[in-house]
């Protein structure tokens, strides 16, 4: 017999590895693997099939000795078989850091496809799937590979944005901690579709299980990716450098600041070179479009809105997690259907999707399909996919304050909009809470938030205003 | 004993050294102190403007010694949504330990969450964050 438990941060922080030893202490078989996902059952004890929820060591005993209640098969449960799981199939089933194991579940058949069939036709692949940037702009994937390996140069750069420092989300730390080959090979298809000879994962330093698996597993396929090199670089705390040029500029060794764009990183990127700059889950999902076909992943999704999304369910839900479904599926059915609502058993007063830069959205949305035009059009943002729930004891002013105190604080300081904006944002919203000329202020906070959305630099200033101004649209009433 | 210069020497010969260098410097002396900065631009061919320019920016980088542990807790979205804020008094109830703010972990649906040295916390509440602190 043989137990399995996840070595996921997620397990790690519930108490995984107390569990794990109490096993080996009962003589049993250990093999920790990456996480199903299903984050309110962590620790997940796994036992030929079956799981075991929320396990503690007291429960070694009972489930060892076949007293203890189980959730049933865990591929049968709904939360793991109603998904749609491309870029997270692995997860919950293979050792992150086993060659064998990744080999034996399809790994390196993407990477192999392209080599052999080119680098021209890995990019049509890959402009035939739909991929858009999973990083929250949705750019198409294949355009921006495209215009990489169109430009001349005697070297490029492939750099795998992994500053994942939205609240809410978490989807690509589960793929640096559970599937890191999957990542490298994406990379390494990459570097080969647009004549790169060189990548670099930026990481953020709040995720150091994330880096030490990226670490081992580099050094464990540097031979089956050579001549390619990936190397894994380390942030330094800084929310902005996950906007694309600042993070650039952190590679460098500079201050993380913004960069007026054009020139695009496409053209001028890294030290000048012409780079990708892809997100986690973009490069994660191009070993399987690969592998499978370009039109197999566009039969999923809606509209210009391809393939599948990991969204990341969060904040005070009862059921959270890892949940990858096809674009389509409405707000609603996610929260509720799939979220089970909230933790706390109270009301839902609302979600905010997309991270600290998202609009909150209130229940009477709920119908809004997760699709990158159907959100802009109802002014939110899908973003990376994380959705936060929140009960009815939120004070909405409160956490419009917080955005702009969050901006103020991660602002890097180049452009006048969010870095003065944003504390005047703050001192607004104070005065509002304190009830001093309510209207008037909420008239100087509408004007200052056209000025940040229209005048900032980048996403940082530019989105603030979302989740201040959608606030204050659907819940008027904790603003007087 | 690792010298600044070792650790230089270490990373010298990468592209854009100064961020590997500086998180090692942090690493073996606890913070970046103005004589690290100084032999760190001399070192690289950098003004020590530059170096501090860098330094001050991320949050990460200490320019003076912190003596206490440090925990480190998530006060993001995803953690307020799940309480985070009631547990704040208890935090700074004692000095014994130094609790910075960190704006998420990638632990949203297990939150509140914190980080000490390289291990990962969830599901606080009163009760754990207390224990959490006095076992530190």
């Amino acid at each position: 017999m043989t137990v399995r438990i996840s070595d996921d941060a997620v397990a790690l922080a519930c108490g995984a590895d107390a569990v794990a030893a109490a096993f080996v202490a009962a003589g049993v078989e250990v093999e920790r693997v990456s996480s199903w996902g299903m984050h309110w059952l962590e620790p997940l004890v796994e036992i030929d099939g079956v799981g075991y929820g929320q396990v503690s060591a007291d429960h070694v005993a009972s489930i060892l000795g076949g007293t203890a209640q189980s959730i049933g098969r865990i591929e049968d449960h709904p939360f793991i078989s109603r998904q749609n799981r491309l870029t997270f199939a692995r997860a919950g089933k293979t050792r992150p850091t086993s060659l064998d194991d990744y080999y034996g579940s399809g790994g390196w058949l993407g990477l192999a496809q392209a080599r052999a069939m080119g680098a021209d036709a890995t990019i049509e692949t890959l402009m035939a799937s739909g991929l858009r940037g999973r990083g929250g702009a949705g750019f198409p994937a294949g355009i921006k590979w495209r215009t990489v390996a169109n430009a001349a140069a005697d070297q490029k750069y492939i750099v795998c944005n992994a500053d994942e420092g939205d609240s809410g989300t978490f989807a690509d730390r589960m793929v640096m901690e559970g599937d890191p080959f999957m990542l490298i090979e994406g990379i390494a298809i990459a570097g080969f579709a647009v004549g790169a000879s060189k990548g670099y994962i930026y990481i953020r330093s709040e995720y150091p299980h994330a880096i030490a698996k990226m670490e081992t597993a580099i050094s464990l396929s540097a031979h089956l990716i050579a001549p390619f090199v990936v190397e894994v670089r380390v942030g330094a705390g800084a929310y902005i450098c996950g906007e694309e040029t600042s993070l650039l500029n952190s590679l460098e060794g500079k201050r993380g600041e913004v960069r007026a764009k054009p020139p695009l990183p496409a053209l001028e990127g890294l030290f000048g070179k012409p780079t990708v700059v892809n997100n986690v889950l973009t490069l994660a999902a191009v070993p399987w479009i690969l592998a499978h076909g370009g039109e197999a992943y566009a039969a999923y999704g809606m509209g210009r809105s391809k393939g599948t999304m990991p969204v990341q369910l969060a904040g005070n839900v009862k059921h959270g997690g890892l949940f990858e479904v096809a674009f389509g599926i409405t707000l609603g059915e996610l929260v509720n259907g799939i979220g089970g609502g909230t933790a706390s058993g109270r009301p839902v007063r609302c979600v905010q999707v997309g991270g600290p830069l998202g609009a909150y959205i209130p229940p009477a949305q709920f119908d809004l399909p997760f699709d990158y035009e159907a959100f802009a059009a109802a002014d939110a943002l899908i973003g990376h996919a994380g959705i936060t729930v929140f009960d009815d004891s939120v004070d909405m002013a409160q956490m419009a304050r917080f955005a702009m105190e969050f901006c103020a604080i991660e602002s890097c300081g180049k452009c006048t909009p969010c870095r003065l904006g944003s504390t005047r944002g703050i001192e607004t919203i104070d005065q509002i809470i304190a009830g001093n000329n309510v209207d008037a202020n909420l008239a100087l906070l509408t004007d200052l938030s056209e000025t940040m959305k229209f005048g900032s630099l980048c996403a940082l200033g530019g989105f603030t205003p979302y989740p201040v101004m959608s606030a204050i649209k659907h819940f008027p009433e904790d603003f007087r | 004993m690792t010298s600044i210069a070792d650790i230089v020497a270490e990373h010298e010969h990468r592209e854009g050294p100064l961020l590997p260098i500086l998180h090692d410097v942090q690493k073996v002396f606890g913070h970046i102190s103005e004589d690290a900065m100084r032999d760190i631009a001399h070192a690289l061919n950098l003004t020590r403007a530059e170096v501090y320019g860098v330094v001050s920016f991320y949050h990460d980088f200490r320019k003076e010694a912190e003596a206490r542990s440090v925990l480190k807790l998530c006060r993001a979205e995803a953690c307020k949504a799940r309480g985070v804020d009631a547990l704040v008094p208890i935090a700074e109830s004692q000095s014994r330990v130094k609790v910075e703010a960190i704006y998420c972990l990638g632990l949203c649906s297990v939150g509140p969450a914190a980080l000490v040295d390289d291990q990962v916390y969830a599901r606080l509440d009163s009760a754990r964050l207390r224990n959490l602190l006095e076992a530190m």
